[in-house]
């Protein structure tokens, strides 16, 4: 007897792969992608899902389709992957200090000279040059 | 970033300047204009002195323990005084142009207002 592919559960682990490592290249440059993954939260639901019924049909008619050994570890390595990405995403990008000795409002900006990506000398009062108001963006960089 | 770019001329409009600042080097700065298109100005704190003095600094924050910046952002009014701060609890969540905007048009003032600048009783 020919045993069938179970593709849902390769399907569904690719899905699952592709939520993690479409994060970063593809919706952190959109705020609204950004800010709640809600569209790679999706693309979860969608690989777990497959994978459920992937693995109930190993499980259930082991007569017809295959995946009882593979599709255990890919659901183990998925539901690993989903809590890589919320402990990455919930938990280590609050991992920040709460910068309390940051200048209040109300309080005078501490003046600086920087250089700008030429090369040349910036300062805030520089900045501030004909009644210019600033906008300072503190951003951790791509070392 | 990006976002900013692509709202660049709201900011002109009300007169504010954007100012980007981390411990990157010029050169690495430079690259990432070129590549991404920004106009506005990308100032290089590599010793973090700057990032200190505005109580922003994650020590070992970086790659090799390097200390870097934490994302926050200050609206600073033409006389040098702190009228606006954002401080997130979360490096993916930023504040957006929009939010920035309404904030200036709150407390310093609209796009009107840059014409009336200097006049009596303004708010610049």
């Amino acid at each position: 007897m020919h045993r069938s592919w179970n593709l849902l559960l390769w399907i569904g682990f690719a899905v699952t792969v592709a939520a993690v490592f479409s994060y970063v290249p593809v919706f952190v440059p959109y705020p609204i992608t950004r800010d709640i993954p809600w569209a790679n939260l999706l693309l979860f639901l969608l690989g777990g899902w497959m994978l459920a019924l992937g693995l109930r049909r190993a499980f259930g008619q082991p007569e017809w389709y295959r995946g009882k050994i593979s599709g255990a570890v890919m659901g183990v390595l998925a539901l690993a992957l989903f809590g890589l990405f919320c402990w990455g995403l919930f938990v280590f990008a609050r991992h920040i200090p709460a910068a309390d000795s940051a200048p209040k409002i109300g309080q005078q900006a501490p003046d600086f000279t920087l250089t700008d990506a030429k090369g040349e000398p910036v300062s805030l009062a520089d900045l501030r040059k004909s009644g210019n108001a600033v906008l300072l963006i503190f951003y951790r960089g791509y070392w | 970033m990006r976002s900013f770019q692509s709202n660049l001329g709201e900011f002109r409009k009300r007169g504010v300047r954007i100012a980007a600042i981390s411990v990157d080097s010029n050169f690495e700065s430079s690259k990432l204009c070129l590549e991404q298109g920004y106009t506005f100005d990308f100032l290089s704190d590599p010793q973090g002195e700057v990032i200190r003095s505005y109580g922003v600094l994650h020590p070992a924050g970086g790659e090799k323990s390097r200390d870097i910046a934490r994302p926050a952002e200050f609206l600073v009014d033409s006389r040098g005084v702190i009228r606006w701060v954002n401080l997130t609890d979360n490096i993916r969540v930023r504040a957006r142009p929009q939010a920035v905007l309404q904030q200036f048009d709150r407390l310093i003032g609209g796009p009107a207002v840059t014409v009336l600048r200097g006049a009596p009783g303004s708010q610049l």
